[in-house]
């Protein structure tokens, strides 16, 4: 496997008063698609300039494979950057911009020129070699930049918000040539993002910052269904979120059916939980609105372990493959509720504003975040 | 990745063919529509160049008077191989343009790159204290730099034309310069230290390269105003350093030669290719950027 693991121990970094980066510790593995994954100053983007070499931390140590790497200037640290604004060299040809590192290193005309082909073939520009970036679109630019960041043949490859500049179409497009990238060339990439969608369909595995403090480390499913912390959950993708008292925890097999008492859905929840919890913790609830089931009938057969909750449509929302509908519960408390649409055959009567239903999910969707105080 | 479609970068382009191709006839039909802002125009072209048409006819003209006797081409001949004055004036301007341009564009280009990327005390106040000779009128310039100079007892001459010129240039260049730089994009002096460049390599092949455009108009602007200033060479300049505009107006003091006509011509001929030159470098840079 190419590519370096890196190892950010105990990093932390402040501007003045502000703590940019506040003892964060991460480990990232040979090959991976690493995304840092928060909101406008978590302090994911210090962190990429930390490992880029652009900034240095306060404390706390960086390792590539294993050895000490802050004392080394960015140029000679096996690592490159594609920047936000792409940062292309505006009086270079998109030839000449990827030949630029090259260039630096007196190599051989007739070499820089075959790598520079084949860097260009690589994101699929052989067309456009001689063009100025000004004349360039923004997926262009951004493919122009990545070359030029791959043809030192870095170990790792540092991608800073590549893609927010562009549409949301290209983005698509452009991510999933970054995946094929990887794939392709197998070294480290380690990717800052605001964009969880983004985040969540390309990485092996992802840290989620916020305020210079990582909440979680873990696989796009393992931050979905398994969320560390309110901010995580409320973060990645949409959901619905209680503060809830453990009332009951019953050990079954492998897992505990635990009852919550949720003040603001004015009713008992019943969750499967791996945690055995005390009675009378205070803890959040969540539950995604996709796992939620929406019938304008109460539900025939309503199981020990299926919540059921009545209220009417305040707010559809339908956009195309899916409907997204607030429901209003009998003690006034919004649901987030999403239904998928499948086919005529299996879709029930048409759901609309003001409608009386019938909202409910398993214990097996709920998820408990986290204890708030012990 | 090849199994990828890349055709969504072909298929669209970021300019729309084709949107500002108009028919003729409609190009006619709204002239008709708008009379009068095309009465204006052609109004405002007809003030702006009957003088120049009258000028290069009589440029022509086989005699000296306003009345046109016949075609001839003599006065192009006076000026060809009987102005030995008027050809010491035009390189005297010659030399102070360049020499005076090309000062003022170092000096200035150095100063905004210092303004731009230097904090220090003072700094807001010297940006605005170098555009002070922009506003100044030029009277007032011409004056004060000869009391100075008489002050400090330099000759006026050729090289006291030379300062006055780089003093007047220095705030255009400085001005285009800045705005180049306030374009400049910082990330990619961190780019190229990124991709292996050291401090002075980014200098040589990423800074100098990308203000160039700013600091070349500045120089080309700089060359035409020192060629073409009066007022305050008129003030500065002493015996033996007559410039272009100062031999020109003494000639019209002592009755208007026709030779000046023919001058006039050969000097509108040359603006317009360096007009046309300039266009195609303004084109070339605006590509690049």
């Amino acid at each position: 496997m190419k590519g370096y693991d890196v190892q950010i121990e105990n990093v932390s970094r402040a501007y003045g008063s502000f703590k940019a980066l506040d003892d964060v510790s991460i480990d990232i593995k040979k090959g991976e698609f690493f995304s840092l994954l928060g909101p406008s100053g978590c302090g994911k983007t210090t962190l990429l300039r930390i490992i880029a070499g652009f900034d240095s931390p306060d404390t706390g140590i960086l390792l590539f494979d294993g050895k000490e790497i802050l004392s080394q200037p960015p140029e000679k640290r096996h690592v490159n950057t594609v920047f936000q604004s792409y940062a292309l060299f505006p009086h270079l040809t998109v030839y000449e911009n990827v030949a630029f590192p090259l260039r630096l290193k007196k190599i051989d005309k007739n070499l820089i020129d075959s790598k520079v082909r084949e860097y260009l073939h690589l994101v699929q520009l052989d067309s456009h070699i001689h063009k100025k970036p000004g004349k360039l679109s923004g997926g262009q630019k951004q493919r122009v930049a990545i070359a030029r960041a791959l043809i030192n043949e870095p170990s790792v490859l540092l991608l800073d918000e590549p893609l927010s500049a562009l549409d949301a179409k290209l983005r698509q497009n452009l991510l999933v040539e970054l995946d094929h990238l990887h794939d392709q060339i197998g070294i480290t990439f380690i990717y800052v993002t605001h964009d969880q969608s983004e985040a969540l369909s390309v990485s092996d595995r992802i840290a989620v910052m916020n305020q210079g403090k990582v909440l979680q480390v873990g696989t796009p499913y393992e931050i979905y269904e398994s969320p560390a912390t309110d901010f995580v959950a409320r973060f990645i993708g949409e959901t619905n979120l209680f503060e809830a008292t453990v009332v009951n925890c019953d050990p079954y097999e492998d897992y505990f059916m635990t009852t919550l008492d949720i003040p603001a859905l004015n009713s008992l929840v019943k969750v499967t939980d791996y945690d055995n919890l005390e009675k009378g913790q205070r803890v959040s609830f969540t539950v995604r609105p996709e796992k939620l089931k929406i019938t304008g009938e109460r539900p025939n057969k309503v199981g020990k372990d299926i919540n059921l909750f009545h209220g009417i449509v305040e707010e559809p929302i339908y956009s195309g493959f899916q409907s997204k509908y607030y429901v209003l519960l009998e003690n006034s408390t919004v649901i987030k509720v999403i239904q998928q649409h499948a086919n005529y055959m299996d879709e029930g009567p048409e759901i609309d504003w003001k409608d009386s239903v019938f909202v409910s999910w398993s214990a097996e969707d709920g998820y408990i975040v986290e204890v708030v105080d012990s | 990745m090849s199994s990828l479609d890349p055709s969504f970068l072909i298929k669209a382009p970021t300019h729309p063919v084709g949107v500002y191709k108009v028919s003729k006839n409609q190009v006619f039909k709204d002239h008709r529509r708008f009379g009068f802002s095309n009465i204006v125009l052609v109004l405002t072209i007809l003030f702006l160049f009957t003088p120049l048409i009258v000028v290069i006819t009589y440029s022509f003209n086989s005699s000296k008077g306003m009345m046109w006797t016949g075609f001839s081409l003599k006065w192009y001949a006076a000026l060809l191989f009987d102005s030995e004055e008027l050809w010491r004036a035009f390189l005297n301007s010659f030399i102070i343009a360049i020499s005076s341009s090309a000062v003022a564009t170092v000096l200035a280009s150095l100063a905004a790159v210092g303004i731009k990327w230097y904090s220090f005390k003072g700094r807001q106040f010297i940006q605005t204290l170098s555009f002070l000779p922009m506003v100044l009128p030029e009277v007032i310039i011409g004056i004060s730099m000869l009391i100075f100079f008489t002050a400090i007892k330099l000759p006026l001459g050729m090289f006291s034309i030379f300062i006055a010129h780089t003093t007047f240039n220095l705030p255009f260049v400085f001005l285009l310069v800045s705005a180049r730089l306030d374009e400049f994009d910082f990330t990619i002096l961190e780019a190229a230290r990124d991709l292996g460049a050291s401090e002075r390599q980014t200098l040589m092949k990423v800074i100098v390269p990308s203000i160039m455009p700013g600091v070349m108009s500045g120089l080309l602007m700089s060359i035409t105003m020192s060629l073409e200033d009066f007022v305050i060479t008129f003030f500065v300049s002493g015996p033996g350093s007559t410039t272009l505009p100062l031999y020109v107006y003494s000639m019209i003091r002592y009755g208007v030669s026709p030779v000046i006509n023919a001058l006039s011509f050969v000097l509108i001929l040359s603006i317009i290719l360096l007009a046309f030159a300039l266009r195609r470098f303004l084109k070339v840079i605006a590509a690049s950027s």
